[in-house]
């Protein structure tokens, strides 16, 4: 097992550094001086070219990004242009926002996608596995932004249950706080469950065609225990490979969801970033993303070693 | 997901035969076909002309003289949604053509070499997929500016690694074949084998791949014009009138409901194309799905 997580962890480490190359290249090859921005049109040259060296934007390439790498990797992203405050503090800022909301939507998507799964798979071909695949079918067709006007008009505008948008703050209280998340996380959860819940099914029914499903029903066990123990153990490879890529969907969803909402998150950072030419800010969001888009896959690869004892034995 | 990637021994008769008995496939080929041909109408005809704003008729309910209401402009939303299908499908094609016009020919050459350079590209496909489709959008619009164009560039380059993945799959599982040792015994090389054997082979599961990304692709192009990061207005796009209505939901609703239906309903006629297509061409699959 040491050999199959080391690879996939070389793996994933030269994925990563690949990645920082290429944000760093497509920052490089942007038209427009940070120093000129910063300063503003009316500066003198010789301002922004002391501006430039302060910067550090006349070192040659290599160095230049180096210099860029090793700071993030002690989570030092430089400043803000426009807020002239470490990049890392807006994130951080942003970060208690987007997180939970992803992780809120990812359990979500969970919670209603295995159980549908598992009900559609144990009635393959009949009337509830129809209408339950009808209505996954149907969830993979929808938008998430627009799912999330809908319920925006339906819980916010109709009923008056929860709030249209805003967030009040973790310092607001839990509650309020995650109320506000919860509209956002279900319009970004529904379309992922319906994909999961698609994904699951069709993983358990394979499973189920397995001889060694028929020795445990044979040996007596009730259908409910080879169901849930035995057939939906084998059936989580897919499961969570399809997991590990919704997290990256989620992460990007939030963006446009956060947009929905006017959610204070990583994503109108982004947005208000690119607006304002704040190129360091979109360098540092898109690298932190791209990295968890890393990671999250890293550890689905290392949980299936948890859940697959065959892949634990191979050496 | 594996699938057979043998060529149907059936007639073509019998294929269509199939296909028209197929559910999804039938429902699917219904709805992409109604899609396609309200785009094509569009271009000779709709109830109003999307270009003129009728400050008069501003924000009007849906009525028997606008079927699904006016926006705060006072456009048709009727005629806007079939302008904006024209959009939808020249992004979402462009750019599964991109996907694939790369993506095969870089898989099947992967497949066809193996080795260092078969290894490259799945590292290489490894690093296109941590970006998020959305994000490569947001980093390419940062460059070049917002608009369709860059949209399409944007979810086009998310494809290629989708389609190179496919073919490689469907490609490795052909190679072993005695046909293609037989291919290779009468002299020819691998690019000949490639695009005579290979090629025809792996077609019916790029067909199946090409529709969930045509689908899929849509849903990008709405979500970067809901951003602002695809369409351009006065271009009519279902992502932009979404934006469009949101500041709008409590006297317009809808602004939003129509536009979002057009989506929904295309998404889901492409994706039950797709599954037929897949169920028709190999019977196995349909036990799993």
């Amino acid at each position: 097992m040491t050999a199959y997580l080391l690879k996939r962890l070389i793996i994933a480490a030269s994925t990563l550094v690949l990645a920082s190359m290429v944000v760093f290249a497509v920052m490089e090859i942007l038209p427009g001086d940070p120093a000129r921005l910063m300063l503003g049109f009316n500066a003198g040259a010789d301002q922004v070219e002391q501006l430039r060296n302060q910067m550090g934007l006349n070192a040659p390439l290599v160095p230049r990004y180096l210099h860029w790498a090793g700071g993030l990797l002690s989570l030092d992203f430089g400043r803000s242009y426009t807020y002239s405050v470490p990049v890392i503090d807006l994130v951080r800022e942003r970060v208690v926002v987007s997180l939970p909301l992803a992780l809120i939507a990812l359990a979500l998507s969970t919670i209603i996608a295995v159980p549908v799964g598992v009900f559609s798979a144990s009635r393959q071909g009949r009337a509830g596995d129809a209408l339950a695949m009808g209505a996954a079918q149907l969830g993979v067709a929808v938008p998430n932004f627009w799912f999330a006007l809908m319920l925006i008009y339906l819980f916010a505008v109709w009923l008056r249950l929860v709030p249209a948008g805003g967030f009040p703050g973790w310092g607001a209280g839990i509650w309020p706080a995650v109320k506000s998340l919860l509209l956002p996380a279900v319009a970004l959860a529904l379309p992922q469950a319906a994909i999961l819940a698609r994904v699951a099914r069709s993983a358990l029914i394979e499973v189920l065609n397995e001889d060694y499903i028929r020795t445990a029903r044979a040996k007596g066990l009730p259908y409910r225990a080879v169901l849930w123990r035995h057939a939906l153990r084998n059936a989580m490879i897919p499961v969570l490979t399809i997991l590990g890529l919704q997290f990256a969907f989620l992460l990007a969803g939030t963006i446009i969801i956060e947009n929905v909402f006017y959610l204070p998150g990583l994503g109108r950072l982004v947005f208000q970033a690119i607006n304002q030419r704040d190129l360091i800010v979109v360098e540092s969001v898109v690298m932190l993303l791209v990295a968890a888009v890393i990671i999250v896959n890293l550890l689905v690869d290392f949980s299936y070693a948890v859940v697959d004892p065959r892949l634990r034995g191979r050496q | 997901m594996t699938m057979r990637v043998d060529l149907p021994e059936e007639t073509l008769a019998g294929v269509l035969a199939k296909a028209f008995g197929n559910r999804s496939f039938l429902i699917g080929f219904v709805i992409t076909l109604l899609v396609a041909a309200v785009a094509l109408l569009s271009f000779v005809w709709t109830p109003y002309d999307v270009t003129r704003l009728v400050i008069a008729d501003k924000a009007l309910a849906p009525a028997a003289a606008h079927w699904f209401g006016t926006d705060h402009f006072g456009r048709d939303i009727l005629s806007m949604i079939m302008v904006g299908a024209r959009n939808s499908i020249a992004v979402a094609l462009v750019a599964v053509g991109i996907g694939m016009g790369v993506g095969v020919p870089l898989g099947a050459f992967a497949a066809a070499r193996g080795g260092i350079a078969d290894e490259a590209l799945m590292r290489v496909n490894d690093l296109v997929f941590a970006f998020p489709a959305l994000l490569s959008a947001i980093m390419i619009t940062a460059i070049f500016g917002p608009g369709a164009v860059n949209a399409i560039i944007a979810i086009g380059i998310f494809n290629i690694p989708v389609f190179a993945r496919v073919a490689r799959a469907g490609a490795l599982a052909i190679w072993p074949r005695e046909f293609i040792l037989a291919a290779r015994a009468a002299g020819k090389g691998m690019t000949q084998i490639s695009v005579e054997h290979i090629l025809p082979n792996i077609a019916t599961l790029l067909l199946v791949q090409g529709t969930i990304q045509f689908a899929l692709g849509i849903l990008a192009e709405a979500g970067l014009s809901y951003v602002g990061l695809g369409a351009q207005p006065p271009m009519p796009s279902w992502g932009r009138m979404l934006f469009d209505a949101q500041t709008r939901m409590v006297t317009a609703p809808w602004m939003a409901i129509f536009p979002g239906m057009a989506i929904v309903v295309t998404v889901l006629g492409l994706n039950l194309l797709g599954d037929g297509i897949a169920d028709i061409l190999d019977p196995k699959s349909r036990r799993r799905r």
